[in-house]
């Protein structure tokens, strides 16, 4: 959330303040901080990043004469001796979600200096992100014994194990490191460093609260190319 | 805005109202998603659906949780715009998609 009223007087809204923002001297993004609008263009470069690898697996797809395997059997789980479709998808995409809300929430009661709160929903997304990894990797290896590999599989056009491995892994990848960034935010928001305004490990900055929104645009930014993959790999 | 102020005037937040609502939102969405795969929904009813809620998810994320909707146009422009781009990156990719099936059965199948 920028602040409106920033420098001493209050900007302009829409579209004339957008044009008076841009054309001003010094920043352009007005009571944006300057590692929010830092993380948000790291996020639109992952956004190629991951558009370049759900192109060229809709250009695989499309382009294979073989039959595609079909995801609702190929990811189908037993339960209780049923095979359900997409069940751990399913699964895991709850998983996503729930931490996602709870990251929401850290930001909000971070932002309102409530320190044990935003330490507890901090812990609670990163157990999250654990757990969706966890899930992956049993996703993984049961794909793996069943003879899914990146150059053959034993349901359809053998384009599909590169693309799965690939998409999944990077996503995963992103998970994983957003889990390790979320502990350790975690210890700092215990240990009080928002509050006093201890200086970081890798910079002067002051530490302030808003360094949780920028680890929760993140968060929230893994969570939004699971969407996609969801809809694109495992439900189309 | 000097250092002294910042500490007397939190940044404004938002009522815990609207986060659980989202949330909500998200979780409904995403089970409706789960249905068209559920009812076997097939074709361009299945294809629509799928990206009515997906699009529907990732606006409310961006907009809400990512706080899209609070920010000012001069940043929520220069992330959006961008994206026209990889519309037209995947408008090309289903030409070439096509073309490149159409040489395969053209020439692998039908000998050319």
């Amino acid at each position: 959330m920028s602040d409106p009223k920033i420098e001493g007087f209050e900007l302009e809204k829409g579209f004339r303040g957008m044009a008076k923002d841009t054309g001003s001297d010094q920043t352009m993004f007005k009571g944006v901080h300057w590692g929010k609008a830092m993380m948000w263009i790291f996020l639109l470069s992952d956004t190629f990043v991951f558009s370049c690898f759900l192109i060229a697996y809709m250009k695989g797809r499309a382009s294979t004469p073989v039959e595609w395997p079909n995801p609702s059997e190929v990811f189908a789980l037993d339960a209780f001796g049923v095979p359900v479709p997409l069940l751990l998808i399913a699964l895991m995409t709850f998983v996503l979600i729930t931490s996602s809300g709870t990251m929401a929430l850290a930001v909000k009661y971070g932002y309102e200096r409530n320190r044990k709160m935003c330490g507890y929903l901090i812990l609670a997304t990163a157990l999250g992100g654990l757990t969706f990894v966890g899930m992956q990797a049993y996703e993984w290896s049961k794909l793996i014994h069943e003879g899914v590999r990146p150059w053959e599989n034993p349901f359809g056009a053998a384009q599909f194990g590169s693309f799965f491995f690939m998409i999944t892994g990077f996503h995963g990848t992103h998970v994983s490191i957003g889990v390790i960034f979320l502990f350790i935010y975690c210890y700092k928001v215990f240990a009080g460093h928002y509050d006093e305004g201890k200086r970081g490990w890798f910079t002067k900055m002051r530490g302030d609260y808003v360094e949780v929104e920028i680890l929760g645009l993140y968060w929230h930014f893994v969570d939004l190319v699971w969407v996609f993959i969801f809809a694109f790999f495992y439900l189309w | 805005m000097d250092e002294t102020n910042k500490k007397e005037q939190p940044s404004s937040t938002h009522k815990i109202g609207i986060y659980l609502w989202i949330w909500g939102l998200l979780f409904v969405l995403s089970f409706f998603s789960y249905l068209v795969d559920w009812y076997q929904f097939q074709g361009m009813l299945r294809w629509s659906l799928i990206l009515f809620f997906m699009f529907l998810k990732a606006g409310l994320i961006m907009a809400f949780f990512m706080h899209l909707y609070w920010e000012r146009y001069a940043l929520v422009n220069v992330l959006l715009w961008p994206m026209t781009a990889i519309v037209c990156f995947v408008a090309l990719m289903v030409a070439e998609g096509k073309y490149t099936l159409f040489s395969r059965l053209f020439y692998f199948f039908v000998g050319g």
